[in-house]
């Protein structure tokens, strides 16, 4: 099996040592460049500045090869600004803003949608439709997830708002799971990738 | 890609550990001065882990100095992960001597309206008020800086009361370590800011990973010495001799002013950059912006950092200082140590 992980910027290291550890054996490449994205079996895009990640896709050339293969059926894991970068509706909770985005799957999300780095929080979440009951993750400038329709569903919600969202072999969360003690959010993403 | 021995939880439930003692010690009347680090509450804002956590996402990207609204919105676009709000660049305190302190609180609320990444502000060493208002202000981030001229000239602002997270300067493994223990949640390597030469932050990059080897290195009986010296503790030395670097974000400043500096310093291990007068110093800020950005998260690869240089002009680089030329009271990475 190889994962990629898009590397320019944000959590992507510790997304290598957290799909390390779910998977056991197989491969993990960092994805910078067109050339990087042969023969994936997945793609992980991790927490960051989604303007920032946008940018360097789109400069580098390899914002269409991604949303072509996802297209196509690649699996992917979206976290935070990963979640954005996959949404069909982004919006930021204050400023407009025009961004480079993939618009690959049917949810909406609102950036900075708690607030700033002072209302960053963290908090236990129900993650029993993964099949873990509870895990403590954080929230980072979080975006949150304000609507879900056509093929995606809900899987899991902190006080009525959704946080991580599933459309076939597509993941998205707003908070943090490379940052926490638990891999169910890694694993359920890697059992995906096996089908 | 690096991959290290311990996953940021893991790294935090020694931190947590920490917090553990000190409530402990609050229980009985001690450090009444702290406030709870370690919550039980279902929704917990500002905990360590959460400050902690925020430097991650600035990693392998750009932290740009700006000193309006307008040059907010060129880094921005550049690609920049955040903006630090100054009175004045770094080069202009040198030129302009005379007591350097916080930016103006309503030019760092309008930056903070026009544009959507993060902004961070600095405050003067030790000046807890300062940073107070920063925090009342709702800055994304705080650094206390020898930018500006220290306002204590003995000790640091006590960071651990604070819900919003700080940046450190540091020379050296020791410098940092303290940070850390009096509650940074990232480091940058000082440099000597304003000179528009890299020299000093690679120096202190250097310096820091050859105390981290020798740490790794070390007799445990050795350790503790070290411990003692640093003034640390020894627990600290301890994650950070099994991790094989410092356990919070580090990155590198001072004197950053070419897409080619910025990959020499991600290839000395730095997580990411903070540039200050090196882009708005320079006669074409907004080519210059991204193309330090590119260098910065695609260093590996020196064909993108050669396409990154090309963007760029070097007439047109701000024209430095050697670092030699300068009198020692005027080295503002001494103010602190």
């Amino acid at each position: 099996m190889k994962i990629g992980i898009l590397a320019y910027q944000g959590s992507f290291e510790e997304h290598a040592l957290q799909t390390k550890r779910a998977m056991g054996t197989g491969d993990i490449v960092p994805v910078k460049t067109p050339k990087d994205m042969g023969q994936l079996d997945g793609i992980i895009i991790p927490g960051g500045e989604s303007t920032t990640i946008g940018m360097l896709a789109s400069k580098l050339g390899i914002i269409d090869e991604i949303r072509e293969q996802i297209l196509s059926g690649l699996p992917v894991l979206g976290t935070c600004a990963g979640a954005i970068f996959l949404a069909k509706e982004a919006s930021d909770s204050k400023v407009k803003k025009q961004q480079e985005l993939l618009k690959v799957m049917d949810i909406a999300a609102v950036r900075n949608y708690y607030g700033r780095q002072r209302e960053s929080f963290e908090a236990e979440v129900d993650l029993s439709e993964i099949g873990e009951e509870k895990a403590r993750v954080v929230f980072i400038r979080s975006p949150a997830i304000t609507k879900v329709w056509g093929n995606s569903k809900s899987l899991s919600k902190l006080n009525g708002v959704t946080i991580m969202a599933q459309e076939g072999g597509m993941i998205a969360t707003t908070f943090h799971p490379e940052l926490s003690n638990t891999l169910a959010v890694h694993k359920y993403f890697l059992s995906l990738v096996k089908k | 890609m690096r991959l290290y021995e311990l996953t940021f939880a893991e790294v935090e439930d020694y931190f947590y550990k920490l917090a553990e003692v000190r409530d402990s010690l609050k229980d009985q009347g001690l450090l009444t001065e702290l406030p709870e680090l370690r919550s039980n509450l279902k929704i917990a804002e500002g905990t360590t882990m959460v400050k902690h956590a925020f430097p991650i996402f600035q990693k392998g990207g750009v932290v740009m100095d700006v000193t309006n609204v307008k040059q907010a919105e060129i880094a921005e676009d550049g690609g920049a992960v955040s903006v630090m709000v100054l009175d004045k660049l770094p080069y202009d305190v040198r030129k302009v001597g005379g007591v350097a302190r916080m930016a103006d609180p309503k030019i760092i609320e309008e930056v903070m309206s026009s544009i959507t990444i993060p902004v961070m502000a600095k405050v003067r060493i030790g000046h807890f008020y300062e940073a107070k208002v920063l925090e009342a202000l709702d800055v994304d981030m705080i650094d206390e800086s020898e930018v500006l001229t220290p306002a204590d000239e003995v000790h640091h602002i006590n960071k651990w009361l604070f819900k919003v997270p700080f940046v450190n300067g540091a020379r050296s493994l020791a410098e940092a370590l303290r940070r850390i223990s009096e509650g940074a949640s990232m480091i940058r390597t000082k440099g000597e800011p304003g000179t528009g030469n890299v020299s000093e932050a690679v120096r202190h990059m250097k310096l820091i990973n050859s105390e981290l080897r020798s740490l790794a290195s070390m007799s445990e009986e050795d350790r503790n010495m070290k411990a003692r010296e640093y003034q640390v503790s020894y627990q600290l030395l301890e994650l950070v001799a099994k991790l094989g670097r410092l356990p919070i974000v580090n990155f590198a400043a001072g004197g950053i002013a070419t897409p080619a500096d910025a990959a020499l310093m991600m290839w000395l291990g730095s997580d990411g950059l903070f540039v200050g007068s090196g882009i708005f110093k320079s006669e074409d800020p907004e080519v210059r912006a991204r193309a330090i950005v590119m260098a910065a998260s695609a260093w590996e690869y020196p064909e993108v950092v050669l396409e990154a240089q090309k963007m760029i002009s070097e007439q047109k680089t701000m024209m430095g200082i050697d670092i030699k030329s300068l009198p020692p009271e005027q080295l503002l990475q001494v103010r602190d140590t």
